[in-house]
């Protein structure tokens, strides 16, 4: 148990009468990486609004190293060392590529006005760190997001750049546990193959614990300890790639009935 | 219309007819309104050029050329081969103009047969003798419907002739206006260097440039522009592609040019000038405080005036003898630091409970508690410890030691404002470059993200609050002590109003903007109840401003001097382009990566999750 | 959906920030409470310590008194109504404050001076009031709405798919141009609306209220216009258009709606109404001034969000709960409490309660009625 990084217990949430997720059981341990599958509607996305804190549970524990985070700011369980990307890229369009991932390193850092209007040497270091950091981050994406990238606007990317310089933004928050909401979405089949192998190097190189919500099962079935599948907001399988992609009731949800199971 | 006959250039007088009436008929409704609301007869007064050309005909004068160089703009169609420009908008310029006088014509006739006097005051003998020349209405008509036409076709011209010839009249119109409205200034300046002749010969007593000066400053300017031709832009590109150390050094000596000018400019003028160069200073103060808030953190704060209040009332109570309940008489530099205090306490108590509001309501509930501060302050209730709609007066000067700065030095207020100016300039560019600015930027572009990212908004907004507040009350502080006392008239909400234009007008979130801003309209127009150069304006440069703030949301939302960041943002489109074109350059490999850019920046906040629908 | 998920905000916070809010509200909140029970202490035995406690020359209220109060709480607060319904349904269309929407009132307020003083001037107004104030009302609505499609076309179209506070600080910008150009063309004196006919202005009693027959005139107005709003919005085609594209812009224009033309309409009705309004005012307060849009434009704008932004009934309800507000809660809250002149505060207490309102229940009395879109 002690290798828990985050559990979840009976989670439920409701929007309108409706049960977006009811009844959530999941657990991830140090070092998983999880991926979470299922059809549209199934609220993959819920699932991670209510781990980083947008959203409220109704009922239920989220437990982030033995701890609760339920009810806490998004900006506290990023601080905590939860981190996600966005489904539909959300960057910092008119801030540059540095200045997004630089950003990102607020909850890790502590300079407030005094030391920015003295540029005391504390935050001169501090700058220096966080500017290193974040070219180490971009770095790790090969050359396309540094070089004179760096100081361009974020929105002039491409589409896979943007998805790339989210996940990397993400990375400079420091977290334990990566939120990846379907990070190949809108890639070329290249471009999948070569994120997909950058996933399984976060965590080797890099430590990330990952929860990945992802279509694309040649990537999920490549790089999941583990696959979680939900429909209705209610879990209806875990287990390997293999065992999860040949149990009948995923393969229900996905194509419906076959219609000799009406017999 | 096809695509083949815009290759062409147009016949003159197949005209879009539709087109033309329409601007002519703006061109006239223009001028009427221009007439109506006075302005022409009350700038009359101001000579421009001796006697032959005065601010209110100038403003007249003006508007066909205005109306014939838009109504002649060829709207640029992507991917269609633009027409050339010729006789055909060289006409349409002409009618225009021409309809322009007109209508003018008409209202002369108008003014002469009726007396609409009672509801519409400027409607008087006045104008009718400023519209004729003074010279009876048949001269007067043909001499606007003569103006107008050849005004407009000017307008219109300009379109035509090549660019040298643009950029010369330019210079040399701009040139000329701006040496005979600086007048005082120049004269005041060529007294402290002892140039009296000079002046004397470049302006009639009566006020305005002579004519000989005019012929000669004209000439010079020309020669000037023709001269500098291509250089100016040189240098000014070759300062922005400067790197690393020379870069600092070019900074550097501009720095200490510009803060020598400042230093030194101010010991050779007299005391108007230094009166109106202290305004400038106080509300540009205000101005970079208020950067900060809407420019940077992008909260849209109507109230900021509540701040500026606060300062000026903490500083009168803390200083005067007359504070009616309070009156510990300190020095100006202790209070400050209560000042302070009591400005960052404001800003978090009115920060506070508008922080989580979405923008609009933030700025209006911010805008009533301006009003709010404004009445507690002129109550009865709060009028035995502030003094109510009576004041505090009798507010001390700031004591140096070595001088003494008051309102009746206004050079020394001029200096203590532009401590604190330098101060406020300091501060807003470290902090644009500091974790807590690039919070703010986040916080700005999608607050949402920016949470998830980690940072604690409604931490970062309340700083930026308190910054702003402790800002605007260094102003109020010495306004209080410029002026020896503090009323409650002096924070109206249209103070609010004035900094905001002043800030968008120069150009949000860039300091340079916000100083060129607050140099061309309090310094020109003038504040809220400060004249500027232009006194005339007076009675007008509220409508002035009215007309700049949408003129600018509309034409050019980010400012006369844009910040990098913000023009991207209102320009994403062409940016996009001109990026592509660069990238495909520089990067073979990401080629095809880039050629797939050329789609609108991320998607609109809200529809995060659209799985679920 | 999904919207609505990401805004909803977890229950259980710790920021300093939100212990301060709490704060700010327990305190409003007993303000209110103690005001109002040393009010019903005045009025029940003056002499008693507690009405004394911070008030030592406490009265109490009359019946008289409060009725009246509440009547012109009720007529002002009937005029924000008539008011905040351009500033809700622009709202509700366009996702923006049209901060200028003051000044349409003004407008329609202005032109009812100007036509009633020439009526005045030759008799007419005397002869055959009714037919002038018709004539009037006409006018006003015209010219009122001419001016809100005018800012419409020449301030707000360019500017419809920018960031939504551009069109907040361009209307920021046509407020102060209308304001200025209005002083210009008729100058800065304040112009005073010829004497009412006395079967009109006299008091009427109508059960127990006695009521000046100018207010009586005020309700009976803004609830006729307020029924035919209603009408147009719900029953006519136009109406549906309109809703359709408060809804959604996009989709409204797939369906064939002409969007352009319901935004104008959208305009033009809040125009009418706010011109209606400014009659109703010149009427009732007999005085313009350049400057008379402002303050009841803010209001009005604080009446929409208090009924709920983008809800007509709401903006009704909304202007005549701040009326009522602004004007008893002076005397009944703060004279109590000992706060002397107490009618200077009129204004502000209108203020507070904006914030009063945000603070509570931020999406209005009512609950709003917005796209999805303007809702972020």
């Amino acid at each position: 148990m002690s290798d828990r990084l985050l559990e979840i217990r009976d989670l439920k949430v409701t929007f309108g009468g409706l049960d977006a997720l009811s009844g959530l059981n999941f657990h991830v341990d140090e070092g998983e990486i999880v991926s979470v599958i299922g059809p549209n509607g199934a609220g993959k996305t819920t699932f991670f609004n209510l781990i980083s804190g947008l959203v409220a549970p109704t009922e239920g524990e989220i437990l982030f190293e033995g701890d609760s985070i339920v009810g806490l700011d998004p900006s506290i369980v990023t601080s905590l060392g939860i981190a996600r990307t966005f489904q539909n890229v959300r960057l910092f369009p008119n801030m540059t590529i540095l200045e997004n991932v630089m950003v990102a390193q607020h909850c890790r850092t502590s300079q407030q006005v005094f030391g920015a209007l003295l540029q005391t040497k504390a935050f001169k270091k501090e700058e220096a760190e966080i500017r290193q950091r974040a070219e180490e981050v971009l770095g790790f994406f090969g050359h396309r997001l540094v070089g004179y990238r760096m100081d361009q606007p974020a929105f002039v990317l491409s589409y896979a750049n943007r998805r790339r310089l989210e996940i990397a933004r993400a990375m400079a928050t420091q977290p334990r546990l990566l939120l990846l909401d379907e990070p190949v979405a809108g890639m070329n089949p290249m471009e999948t193959a070569e994120l997909t192998e950058l996933i399984g190097r976060l965590r080797t190189e890099w430590g990330f614990t990952i929860v990945m919500i992802e279509h694309d099962m040649k990537v999920v079935g490549k790089v999941s300890d583990r696959v979680v599948v939900l429909d209705h907001g209610v879990p209806i399988a875990q287990g390997s790639y293999e065992e999860v992609s040949t149990n009948p009731d995923v393969v229900e949800a996905y194509l419906g009935r076959p219609v000799e199971a009406n017999k | 219309m096809n695509a083949r006959a815009m290759t062409l250039p147009r016949s003159a007088v197949d005209q879009d007819w539709r087109h033309v009436l329409r601007w002519g008929l703006i061109c006239g409704l223009a001028l009427v309104g221009l007439c109506l609301v006075g302005m022409p007869v009350e700038l009359d007064r101001r000579a421009l050029i001796e006697r032959h050309l005065s601010l209110g005909y100038l403003f007249v004068l003006l508007v066909p050329v205005a109306m014939g160089w838009v109504s002649s703009t060829l709207v640029a169609l992507e991917g269609v081969e633009n027409r050339r420009q010729g006789l055909y908008d060289l006409v349409t310029g002409f009618l225009v103009g021409l309809m322009g006088g007109g209508v003018l014509s008409l209202l002369m006739v108008a003014l002469d047969a009726w007396n609409l006097r009672d509801p519409l005051v400027n409607w008087s003998p006045q104008l009718f003798r400023f519209l004729t020349y003074e010279n009876g209405m048949g001269f007067g008509a043909a001499a606007w419907l003569a103006t107008g036409a050849v005004l407009g076709l000017a307008g219109a011209a300009l379109h035509v002739v090549p660019a040298v010839v643009r950029r010369t009249t330019g210079f040399v119109v701009f040139g000329l206006f701006f040496l005979s409205v600086l007048e005082a200034a120049i004269s005041d300046l060529s007294e402290g260097f002892g140039l009296e002749s000079l002046t004397d010969w470049l302006y009639a007593k009566k006020g305005g440039l002579t004519v000989t000066s005019t012929i000669v400053f004209g000439l010079v300017i020309a020669a000037a522009s023709l001269a500098t031709r291509g250089r100016i832009k040189a240098a000014t590109d070759r300062y922005r592609d400067m790197e690393g150390v020379e870069r600092q050094k070019a900074s550097t000596i501009l720095f200490v040019v510009i803060a020598v000018l400042c230093v030194v400019l101010p010991m050779f003028l007299g005391k108007i000038m230094n009166e109106l160069l202290a305004n400038v200073g106080i509300f540009l103060l205000l101005a970079l405080g208020l950067n900060i808030v809407v420019g940077l953190a992008g909260l849209l704060d109507l109230g900021y005036v509540a701040f500026f209040a606060v300062g000026g009332y903490a500083t009168a109570v803390l200083t005067s003898p007359n504070s009616p309940w309070f009156a510990p008489e300190l020095h100006f530099g202790v209070s400050l630091v209560f000042v302070v205090l009591a400005a960052a306490l404001t800003g978090l108590l009115i920060g506070a409970p508008v922080i989580r509001m979405r923008g609009d309501y933030l700025a209006i509930v911010t805008l009533g508690f301006g009003e709010i501060i404004r009445l507690l302050f002129m109550s009865d209730w709060l009028g035995p410890y502030f003094g109510g709609a009576q004041g505090i007066t009798n507010i001390p000067g700031v004591d140096l030691g070595f001088a003494t700065v008051k309102g009746t030095d206004p050079r020394s207020v001029f200096y203590l404002v532009l401590v604190f100016c330098a101060l406020a300039i300091y501060t807003s560019w470290r902090l644009q470059a500091s974790r807590l600015g690039r919070a703010w930027m986040a916080i700005r572009e999608d607050e949402q993200v920016a949470e998830a990212m980690g940072i604690n908004t409604v931490n970062a907004k309340l700083m930026a609050f308190v910054v702003g507040a402790v800002l605007a009350s260094f102003s109020g502080a010495v306004l209080a002590a410029k002026v020896g006392s503090i009323f409650p008239t002096s924070f109206m909400i249209l103070v609010s109003i004035i900094i905001l234009v002043v800030v968008i007008v120069g150009g949000m979130g860039n300091i340079a903007g916000v100083l060129v801003g607050s140099f061309v309209l309090i310094g020109v127009l003038g504040g809220p109840k400060q004249p500027g150069l232009l006194q005339e304006f007076q009675n007008y440069k509220l409508l002035i401003y009215g007309v700049l703030l949408v003129f600018m949301m509309l034409k050019r939302p980010e400012g006369l001097v844009p910040s990098a960041r913000r023009s991207r943002e209102l320009h994403q489109d062409e940016f996009l382009q001109d990026a592509w074109l660069k990238g495909d350059k520089l990067d073979d490999e990401d080629a095809a990566d880039d050629g797939a850019s050329v789609v609108p920046a991320a998607a609109p906040v809200g529809d995060e999750g659209g799985e679920e629908e | 959906m999904s919207t609505h998920a990401l805004t909803t905000k977890s229950a259980k916070r710790l920021a300093a920030v939100d212990r301060f809010l709490t704060f700010i509200r327990v305190f409003l909140v007993a303000l209110i409470v103690v005001g109002l029970l040393a009010f019903i202490w005045q009025q029940v035995d003056a002499d008693n310590p507690f009405a004394r406690w911070r008030n030592p020359d406490a009265r109490g209220l009359t019946g008289d008194q409060f009725k009246g109060l509440l009547i012109s709480g009720l007529s002002q607060g009937s005029m924000y109504g008539l008011i905040a319904l351009g500033y809700s349904m622009v709202y509700g269309v366009l996702g923006f404050i049209n901060f200028a929407h003051g000044e349409v009132f003004m407008v329609g307020a202005m032109t009812g001076f100007i036509a009633s003083e020439k009526f005045a001037a030759n008799g007419m107004w005397e002869q055959n009031f009714i037919l002038c104030l018709l004539l009037i009302v006409l006018l006003a609505v015209f010219f009122s709405t001419f001016t809100a499609v005018l800012m419409e076309r020449i301030a707000y179209r360019p500017l419809r798919n920018s960031p939504r506070l551009i069109p907040l600080i361009t209307s920021i910008g046509v407020s102060f141009f209308i304001q200025n150009f209005v002083l210009g063309l008729f100058g800065p004196a304040s112009k005073s609306y010829p004497r009412l006919p006395e079967w009109l202005s006299k008091q009427r009693s109508i059960l127990t209220f006695e009521i000046a027959g100018t207010r009586l005139l005020v309700l009976v107005v803004a609830a006729v216009s307020m029924a035919g709003l209603w009408y147009v919005v719900e029953r006519t085609k136009t109406g549906k258009a309109m809703r359709a594209v408060a809804e959604d812009k996009e989709i409204a224009s797939l369906m064939g709606i002409d969007v352009n033309r319901t935004i104008v309409t959208t305009f033009a009705v809040g125009g009418a109404m706010a011109g209606i309004g400014g009659i109703l005012w010149g009427l009732m307060f007999r005085s313009v001034t350049h400057m008379t849009g402002f303050l009841p434009g803010v209001k009005a704008f604080t009446a929409a969000v208090v009924g709920g932004i983008g809800n007509l009934g709401g903006a009704m309800a909304g202007g005549i709960s701040l009326g009522s507000a602004e004007s008893i809660a002076p005397m009944v809250i703060l004279e109590p409490l000992g706060v002397p002149g107490v009618s200077q505060l009129k204004d502000a207490v209108a203020f507070t309660v904006l914030v009063l309102v945000l603070l509570f229940k931020p999406s209005g009395l009512f609950g709003e009625r917005l796209s999805a879109e303007d809702r972020a």
